[in-house]
Formats: C-alpha cells, sequence, structure tokens
C-alpha cells in the first residue's frame, strides 16, 4: 500500500498498470495490450516496447514457484556459479526458463542486495542468504518442487 | 519491566533466519511465562553475526549472534535476560569493535530503532535538520550542503550542493526531487538497509531538498528486487502523512511535499539518472543524451534534482550538525563518511561508514578479517560491475574519489568484493562484458554492439584461440571506442573491470605465464 496505488491516466501509469496485471496473472496476456494502449494513451507499439524493455515482464504464463538465483560478482566470489549449475541440473531446465511440469521457473538475478550473505536466491519473493547446494535442495522440497 | 529484545527485520538477517529466531524467542518466553518485548530493529550491518539478537540490560543492549533459532532455549537457561554468559555471547553491542570505530553519521540510527516509529525517529534526533531546514531560506539550505563538501553517493561524486544551486536557480515552476533507489551494483546494499532500517531519514532528505530548491513532489524510483523495502517505505510513507511530516504543510508550516513511491522492473540501466526518469515517466529506460542535465529539464521536462538514497539521507545529518561539522570528516575533495559495503569472499562482511581516507587494506583485513575461505584475497572489485579490479599491490590506495580515479578506478556506490585466488579473470572480463551485453539499453551502438563483440572476443581468450598482441589489442581499442563513445557509464565504464583485468592478471588470458600469487 503506497502513494504508488492512485491511478494515473497518463503515460506514467503504464509501468504500475502492468505491475499489477503481472502481480495477478502472473504474465502479461496479449488481450491486455490494446486495452493498456488506449488507457495510458499510447500505441500498442509502444506498450510493446516498454513491456519488452524490462526484465521483469513475462508474455507467458510462468511456474508455479519462482526461484531467482543471484549471479552477480560478490555471490559469484562465493561459489554461485557452481550453485547455479547445481539448480540447473536439479530441476533439468536453463536459466529463464520453466520445467515441463510447469512447477518451477528458474530465473538469473543481478543482485538481490543480500551480498553480506552470499550467495543469494529468492524463491517466490523470498530472500535467503548463504546457500550451498544442500539448503538450495531443502528449499526445493519444502514447496515441493523438486 | 519487560525485557526489550531486538532481532533485525532487514531482508538480509531474515535471509538467514531472523523471522524464525523471532518466532524461537517469543515462543520460548512464553512456555516460560516470562513477557518479553520484541523490537523488530534494522541491521547494524554486522552482517557475519545476523541473526544478531540484542537483549536490553540495564540500558545497554548486549549482542548474541549469529544466533539459529535452535540455540534459543539454551540463550535463555543462559539468562541472557540478564546478559548471561553464552558462547554466542558479545558484549555490549556497541563495543564490539567493528561497530565502535566506524563513523556513523548517515547510518547513526542503523540498528538502534524500530525502522517505522516516528517517536523513535524523534528520540535519536531525527528532524532535528529538517526543522533548522524550515527557518532558513532555500540559498541557505544549499550553502549548508555546499559547505559540507557532498557530492553524489551513487557513484558519480558529482557535488551535491552545485547540482542544488542548479534547480534552486532554475526559475519557479515546477520541480522535482527524484531519489535513486535502484541500487543494482553487485556488492552494494546500504540503501536497502537504510530505506528498511530508517526509512524517515531518506524522507527527511528529500523534505529537505524540496526545501532548498522549491520542490513540493518527489519521486522514490525504487527497484523491484527489494520487496521489503517497498513495504516498509510505503507504510514510512502513510506513517509520514498521518503525522503531518509529509502532506499539505510539513510540520505545520503551511509548507507542502507530497512523495510517490515507483517500482522499477528489473532493468540496470535505470540505474543511470535520465534512463530512470523515462522508467517513471513509464517509457523504456532509453538514456537520454546530455544536455539539457535533469537539473534544467528532467522528469517530466521540469528542473529536477536526482540524487541516491545515501546521498540525500546524509542530509539531515549535515543540516542537523551543519555543513562543517561533515566537512571536518575525510580527505582531499573527498569529504565526510561513505557506508562502504564489504561482500564477497570475506570473512566478516557488512556495512563499514568510515570517513574517506582509509585504505582498502583497512577495510578487508581490520574490518573484513580477510577471506572467508582463508585462501589470499586476489582481485577486489570496488565500486560495483562497472569499477576495476584491484590487485593486492594496489590495497593500500586510499579510499578516495580522485586517488582511485588516478589509477582508473571509481570508488563508485562503496561496494567492495573481495574474491580470492581461485577466481578466474578472464571471466570475470567476459561477465562484465556480459553483463554489459544483457543490460545495455540499446540506445548508442559502443554499448549495445561493443558490448557484444566483447563476450566474442572474451570468448576466443578463454578458449585459448588468443594470439597475442591482436586479441588483446582488439580488445583494448574495443574498450576505448566504449570509452569515449558511450553514451552513459553503463557502456563508458565496462571497460574499467575488463581492461584492469588484463593489466593486472594478464596470465588468466594467457598473455602471460601462470605464476603463483603471493598476496597480502
Amino acid at each position: 500500500m503506497s502513494q504508488e496505488s492512485a491511478p494515473r491516466s497518463d503515460q506514467a501509469g503504464l509501468l504500475p498498470a502492468l505491475h499489477r496485471l503481472q502481480d495477478q496473472l502472473g504474465y502479461i496476456p496479449d488481450h491486455a495490450i490494446a486495452d493498456l494502449a488506449r488507457t495510458y494513451n499510447v500505441s500498442r507499439a509502444e506498450v510493446e516496447g516498454v513491456i519488452g524493455f524490462y526484465h521483469d515482464f513475462r508474455r507467458t504464463p510462468p511456474g508455479r514457484r519462482r526461484l531467482q538465483m543471484c549471479r552477480a560478482e560478490s555471490c559469484q566470489a562465493m561459489g554461485a556459479d557452481a550453485l547455479a549449475a547445481h539448480a540447473s541440473g536439479k530441476l533439468g531446465v536453463g536459466f529463464g526458463a520453466t520445467t515441463a511440469d510447469g512447477a518451477i521457473t528458474l530465473e538469473a538475478a543481478y543482485c538481490l542486495g543480500n551480498c553480506a550473505c552470499s550467495p543469494a536466491l529468492m524463491l517466490d519473493g523470498r530472500l535467503y542468504g548463504r546457500i550451498d547446494a544442500e539448503r538450495l535442495d531443502e528449499l526445493l522440497a519444502e514447496g515441493g518442487a523438486a | 519491566m519487560t525485557v526489550r529484545i531486538f532481532i533485525p527485520r532487514d531482508s538480509s538477517a531474515v535471509s538467514v533466519g531472523a523471522e524464525a529466531v523471532a518466532a524461537a524467542v517469543a515462543a520460548e518466553a512464553a512456555r516460560r511465562g516470562t513477557p518479553v518485548d520484541i523490537v523488530r530493529n534494522g541491521s547494524r550491518g554486522l552482517y557475519w553475526l545476523e541473526p544478531l539478537v540484542e537483549v536490553e540490560v540495564a540500558g545497554q543492549r548486549i549482542a548474541y549472534g549469529p544466533v539459529a533459532p535452535q540455540d534459543v532455549p539454551a540463550l535463555f537457561d543462559a539468562g541472557w535476560l540478564r546478559g548471561g554468559a553464552h558462547a554466542l555471547r558479545h558484549g555490549p553491542c556497541e563495543d564490539i569493535p567493528y561497530l565502535k570505530r566506524q563513523a556513523r553519521l548517515t547510518f547513526a540510527r542503523m540498528g538502534r530503532t524500530d525502522p517505522l516509529s516516528l517517536d523513535d525517529y524523534r528520540a535519536h534526533g531525527g528532524l532535528g535538520g529538517l526543522a533548522r531546514a524550515l527557518a532558513m531560506p532555500p540559498g541557505d539550505i544549499v550553502g549548508a550542503v555546499e559547505a559540507s563538501g557532498l557530492r553524489g553517493r551513487g557513484g558519480a561524486g558529482f557535488p551535491t550542493g552545485i547540482k542544488w544551486r542548479t534547480v534552486l536557480n532554475a526559475g519557479s515552476g515546477r520541480k522535482y526531487i527524484v531519489c535513486n533507489a535502484d541500487e543494482g551494483d553487485s556488492g552494494t546494499f546500504s540503501d536497502r538497509m537504510l530505506m528498511e532500517g530508517d526509512p524517515y531519514c531518506l524522507i527527511e532528505g528529500m523534505l529537505i531538498a524540496g526545501l532548498a530548491v522549491g520542490a513540493d513532489t518527489g519521486y522514490i524510483y525504487l527497484r523491484s528486487e527489494y520487496p521489503d523495502a517497498w513495504d516498509v517505505l510505503g507504510d514510512a510513507i502513510i506513517n509520514a502523512m498521518r503525522e503531518g511530516v509529509l502532506g499539505d504543510s510539513v510540520l505545520g508550516s503551511g509548507r507542502r511535499f507530497v512523495l510517490n513511491l515507483v517500482k522499477g522492473a528489473g532493468a540496470y540501466v535505470c540505474g543511470e539518472e535520465t534512463s530512470l526518469l523515462e522508467s517513471i515517466e513509464g517509457k523504456r529506460g532509453l538514456v537520454r543524451a546530455k544536455p539539457p542535465l535533469p537539473a534544467l529539464q528532467g522528469l517530466f521536462g521540469q528542473p529536477t534534482v536526482v540524487n541516491n538514497v545515501i546521498t540525500l539521507a546524509s542530509v539531515p545529518w549535515i543540516l542537523a550538525h551543519g555543513g562543517a561539522a561533515y566537512q571536518a570528516y575525510g580527505v582531499g575533495r573527498s569529504r565526510g563518511s561513505l557506508p562502504f559495503q564489504l561482500a564477497g569472499n570475506l570473512k566478516r562482511p557488512g556495512l563499514v561508514e568510515v570517513p574517506f581516507g582509509a585504505t582498502l587494506r583497512e577495510l578487508l583485513y581490520d574490518y573484513g578479517g580477510g577471506s572467508a575461505s582463508g585462501r589470499p584475497i586476489r582481485a577486489v572489485q570496488v565500486g560495483g560491475p562497472l569499477g576495476a579490479y584491484l590487485p593486492a599491490s594496489r590495497f593500500d590506495l586510499p579510499l578516495d574519489y580522485e586517488a582511485f580515479a588516478a589509477v582508473g578506478a571509481t570508488v563508485g556506490h562503496g561496494g567492495i568484493v573481495a574474491f580470492d585466488d581461485s577466481v578466474d579473470m578472464a571471466k570475470m572480463a567476459r561477465y562484465a562484458m556480459e553483463f554489459c551485453a544483457i543490460e545495455s539499453c540499446g540506445k548508442c551502438t559502443p554499448c549495445r554492439i561493443g558490448s557484444v563483440r566483447g563476450v566474442e572476443l572474451l570468448d576466443g581468450m578463454l578458449a585459448g584461440r588468443t594470439k597475442p598482441g591482436n586479441d588483446d589489442a582488439l580488445l583494448r581499442d574495443l574498450c576505448q571506442t566504449m570509452l569515449e563513445g558511450s553514451l552513459c557509464a553503463m557502456g563508458g565504464m565496462t571497460p574499467y573491470p575488463v581492461l584492469s583485468a588484463l593489466d593486472h592478471y594478464p596470465e588468466d588470458f594467457g598473455l602471460a605465464p601462470k605464476q603463483e600469487e603471493a598476496s597480502a
């Protein structure tokens, strides 16, 4: 709850609207584009362009769970590359992809601000630090993703 | 009297179990019929001790950490509510050398207060700077910031007073204060800590900036990777409006200031100020060419102050204590203090606010305790993914904007990431180019194409296809083009980590024989 929730009808309202939509649906469906363009008085191409520019926005449904693993320098210094390989191998998907059963989407993050507790990851919006392969397996098992 | 127990709500502390510890303490206290008052404070920044629990005993806060939920019954048995001895006890928190030796100006309240309590904020010196500013003409507020020597803490180090003076003098129309809270640099977390642990300090800084330049509207552009900071700031803004700190009459002065919170969407380049402004306007975060400066034509085309979180959060202290008091800290043209962030492969990572002039060695070893792995520290990246890698021979360099610039490095936002001797610096150079390729906004060619070419060249070198005198010359030439031809720091500074890796670690690129690195 914040000031951001006051809706605006000009283009400045577009980014918050995209966030609201994705929070509700998990992605931005194709049929929303024309409505967004009309509401914020921009072309459909502009809406597509904005969605495409930002890493957060998806055009397809995500997995039921979302695993974001930090791949940036501080986490690399503490073994993030090996951890990423472990996660990718265990889930059987590459970064940016969703497991075949739709259980989990694996994403790369470039810094979660948890650099003093590297390596870090975020699972379903919750931050975890000092992660090793064993702890990662536990976290995935807790939610029934692996 | 009910004993107060402080357990951080800081997201990093929670990421290693602070929430579970708080639940365990509440449950154990209830089981024993001992009432306790659990305060969820910000983090002290002693992250290797998190979850760090403080028990208030006779006015002193006794530190225990790192506490795991299963330690809690034994801590009660040890009489920790009376400060009892235990293997995890560190004595009074503020006597821990790591904390005691710091100069906490901007982070003065960090970890000491309940972040969302305005009463707590006031009781610890909060709103004193704002009260003073309300009684000063705008030019004098700017004058105090000029006298302090404060420079932009986001990385560019531009004098804050000059920026504010430009906006103050930019006519009497609508103006904006924009806080850059898109802290994307790896190895940095001071913005996050401050927003989660002392949000009113940022709000107060923005209010003072508004009074100084004649702006009544502010925006905080916060990265989406910080959901906890989003919640805390949202609540803090509502509390501040309810108590008349924000709104139509700031502290009853009749002056208006309102704050908007805007969420980023995972684009690193939006930490660049003009890209950030485009993003607030709901557009693709394409960098704008300068001039015009944002100070003259910024948000929605109006004069705009764009400052980083720590810059704005340093202002209340400066107004409360005077520009000269702040200016008394530091060296050369780097005045005051910087909250450095120790990260990566270090034994004691955390937040260290010290005056400019401290050396890397002090931070890495006296504070950081050397590497976490026990192996020699081989490389240190200062200032985020666009910062240079420094070898052990540079560890005596004083942390000072000019001293760093003189060796092709940057202090940046004060993030310090240590790597031990298992690091492959050619891989790190490749990563720098890859990161630039992923995050480039695409507006200018040197950044958009150069970064991709850089990855290709480095892939060849990593695969052992290096032709000395050819690939490295090409790579250096490419870096020069990016340095000189890019629109902003994204492409313009990506060469820093690449060139420094080439200069200091040629053996990793197959350009020199491998040697056993001896490091301090």
